[in-house]
């Protein structure tokens, strides 16, 4: 029993045309028992910027708002909404502080800048390194499906309703191949000037 | 009179590639750099932690620091965890004693020498330096050995790969070429695998728009280029 598909999980980020996606599964389980279909593994953190949290989902809430809490006290201080690579490094940090007892969680951030509206996605492993990519990010129990899917559909430079195409399929079918992710997604289509959510309709098996 | 370092650019968990294109030589100082190789996290948290407290001893103290501070500090904090922190680093730099370069294992030990590897493409690495190695090389010819060096690793061994990033390091200028060989390059996808547009089936859409924090107004009234009639 591995304590990173105990309650299953996938999520995953992809960068387009002045644009970012980020999607996830919505099933909640405890091993082989479903219980919730609508477990939010996505999280806000700021107008343009999202952090998915795959794992176990005790840490995958402590972590949000563990960070949720530090975001706020940063936008406090510096007055100004943060960047997202220097929430990446917050996350980091935040993840590294637990070398030793970590949250097994492997967060994937996905957001625009708030100045220049640059995209921008990232992904953490559960102790904080960070990679930063120039085409997309997975994390989760199936990730090497979602690799081997993110790999086959990415184009690069996609138009907002193209790339919801492109991380759709990509997240359906990879969840599909894995017992303890699915029962439904949700994308978020990060653009300039607006958030997009869509409920997408999979198998709920 | 200056430091060659290289490293290749994959990042994997267990037998899948994580990063194609990570970078693994860290920035300590405008002198020195450090080649990570072990646990990922590890190497990036611990090179910054260093790379911090050299910029506080060069306040402190005024003056550039040595490579062999860096080497004690690293090798310090690596003991202190007994092992438990696994990077295994190769640390070079140029400092007015010179150029230094050393190799650091996860639990302390350092090695003071002409040449080192690290990793699990050490052992082809380390293979291409015994065979070619000589001492006071020029740069280009360093910069070749261990530009193949590194392919020897990206070639041979299944946890090296993708691309070679250097860094040559003298002691009026440093060099950061990432990459310097493309010895990896994707291949070009033939077949068109793109989705029309509405394929995907939705249950439900929400769309919420951002309100523009707005940074500054300007109003700029339009005013006839004749002075006003004052009749």
């Amino acid at each position: 029993m591995s304590i990173m598909s105990y309650n299953g999980a996938a999520v995953m980020a992809m960068k387009g045309k002045e644009c970012v996606a980020i999607a996830a599964d919505r099933r909640f389980g405890i091993q082989a028992q479903t219980i919730s279909t609508e477990f939010d593994k996505i999280f806000q953190m700021g107008p343009r910027l999202f952090v998915g949290l795959p794992g176990l989902a005790t840490d995958v809430q402590t972590v949000a708002q563990r960070l949720k809490f530090r975001l706020n006290l940063y936008e406090l201080k510096e007055n100004r909404r943060v960047k997202p690579k220097t929430f990446l490094s917050m996350v980091s940090n935040l993840l590294y502080s637990r070398r030793f007892g970590p949250y097994f969680v492997e967060p994937v951030v996905a957001g625009l800048d708030p100045k220049t509206s640059e995209p921008f996605i990232a992904s953490l492993d559960l102790i904080g390194c960070p990679m930063v990519t120039e085409d997309f990010v997975v994390s989760g129990t199936c990730s090497e499906q979602m690799y081997g899917m993110c790999e086959t559909l990415y184009k690069p430079n996609q138009e907002p309703d193209d790339l919801f195409e492109t991380i759709s399929q990509c997240l359906l079918n990879a969840v599909d191949r894995d017992a303890v992710s699915g029962w439904g997604g949700v994308v978020y289509i990060i653009e300039k000037d607006k958030v997009t959510k869509r409920l997408l309709k999979g198998r709920m098996d | 009179d200056g430091v060659v370092l290289g490293a290749d650019t994959r990042a994997t968990e267990d037998t899948v590639v994580a990063d194609k294109n990570c970078s693994k030589i860290h920035y300590l100082a405008d002198n020195m750099y450090c080649c990570g190789a072990g646990t990922a996290a590890d190497t990036e948290m611990t090179t910054q932690m260093i790379a911090s407290q050299l910029e506080l001893h060069k306040l402190n103290t005024g003056r550039t620091p040595r490579v062999t501070t860096a080497n004690r500090l690293l090798k310090q904090m690596l003991f202190r965890y007994q092992g438990h922190i696994s990077a295994a680093l190769v640390l070079g730099g140029v400092d007015v004693t010179g150029p230094h370069l050393y190799s650091i294992h996860p639990h302390g030990s350092t090695d003071k020498l002409p040449y080192v590897t690290m990793g699990s493409g050490s052992l082809a690495a380390m293979a291409t330096f015994e065979d070619r190695f000589k001492p006071n090389m020029e740069k280009a010819e360093a910069m070749k050995l261990v530009r193949d060096a590194i392919a020897a690793g990206i070639f041979n061994d299944l946890g090296s790969g993708s691309n070679v990033d250097l860094c040559v390091i003298t002691k009026d200028k440093v060099e950061y070429l990432r990459p310097f060989d493309e010895a990896n390059i994707k291949g070009k996808r033939e077949g068109n695998y793109g989705f029309k547009r509405g394929t995907t089936a939705i249950l439900s859409t929400e769309v919420k728009k951002i309100p523009f924090d707005i940074v500054s107004t300007q109003v700029v009234t339009s005013r006839s280029d004749s002075a006003m009639d004052t009749a």
